[in-house]
């Protein structure tokens, strides 16, 4: 289904992404956090993309990792250290694979996911990006339990993903930056989900 | 000695608390890691990872962060040099910095530090 140059195609469709959505995410942080999300996202994956062309005949656990690794190098704020780790874990998960199926998929972002929620000592209704993740996750793997195809599990992902991020405007903060302004959180989206919904419509979009 | 790091987002800050340590240790091996490589707010992996290699002995480095982002890259920073002895304190940047310091220069060694760290956080101001 995927091998390293579907991958690397797909890294950069979610660099130009983030390219594109740089100055709404930066607008969305600066609401209730510290205005970088958008420039942090957008010079990381910039890192990320000058990295793929060397990249696309490696395996899968190589190429996730290099990501991974320079996420935490170039991002500078917690999106770094927290999309570093799920990428890192994910790559550890997917060591040695030349290609990845639909399982392969749903375990290497479950396993980041889960590296996120590890990182950031956060879980569900935080008003984090694991509000996007979680759902995302929980919706795919229910799809693909039904023996859906890979499209249609990602747009179930990827309407969960948008639902979760709507549902972070009626969140307090207690995670982040934003856990400083208490319940002045409230009203506004998060950035972090919603980097994350685009980054698995963008992954979507290629399937 | 134990080395001591500083880690904020800014560099000014860390580096002013480091310049604050002297007042009262002026022996102790500081290294601070602020801001990004660019002088931007942030915390940077590469600066972490020097700043600790810089002030690195066999007895061991203490990492003492501000907020968020800096605990998490911190943290990754130990993960990837693992087996060296290397810890991070939670407890308040300034106050922590100066125990830390005063108490490295002593010749405490790391979990002797991290012990009077444990009070410092729980210390009242007033």
């Amino acid at each position: 289904m995927v091998d390293g140059k579907k991958l690397t195609a797909v890294l950069m469709q979610i660099s130009h992404k983030m390219t594109e959505q740089k100055d709404y995410l930066t607008r969305l942080d600066a609401a209730i956090g510290d205005s970088d999300h958008g420039i942090n996202m957008a010079r990381g994956f910039e890192a990320v993309e000058k990295k793929l062309p060397s990249l696309a005949d490696k395996d899968i656990g190589t190429i996730l990792k290099t990501v991974g690794m320079t996420l935490v190098s170039t991002v500078g704020g917690a999106s770094g250290p927290l999309y570093g780790s799920a990428f890192m874990k994910a790559g550890v998960a997917m060591a040695g694979k030349e290609d990845m199926d639909l399982s392969d998929f749903l375990e290497a972002m479950r396993t980041g996911v889960e590296a996120v929620q590890m990182r950031g000592r956060a879980g569900a209704g935080e008003k984090t990006m694991l509000d996007s993740m979680l759902p995302a996750m929980d919706a795919m793997e229910e799809e693909a339990s039904a023996n859906a195809q890979i499209h249609t599990v990602l747009k179930a992902g990827v309407i969960a993903a948008w639902d979760g991020v709507e549902g972070t405007k009626d969140m307090i903060a207690t995670k982040g930056r934003a856990s400083y302004l208490g319940e002045r959180s409230v009203g506004h989206q998060d950035p972090g989900a919603t980097s994350f919904a685009y980054m698995l419509e963008t992954i979507a979009s290629m399937f | 000695m134990v080395g001591v790091v500083i880690v904020s987002h800014s560099c000014h800050l860390a580096e002013s608390v480091a310049e604050f340590t002297a007042v009262m240790a002026s022996d102790a091996k500081v290294a601070c890691a602020g801001g990004m490589e660019d002088g931007s707010f942030g915390t940077s992996f590469e600066k972490i990872h020097a700043a600790v290699e810089s002030v690195y002995s066999d007895d061991g480095v203490l990492i003492l962060m501000d907020l968020g982002s800096a605990v998490m890259t911190t943290e990754m920073v130990i993960e990837a040099m693992e087996g060296r002895k290397i810890r991070m304190a939670d407890c308040p940047l300034v106050e922590g910095a100066v125990q830390a310091t005063i108490c490295a220069v002593s010749g405490m060694d790391l979990d002797g530090i991290l012990a009077a760290l444990r009070e410092v956080k729980t210390a009242s101001k007033f």
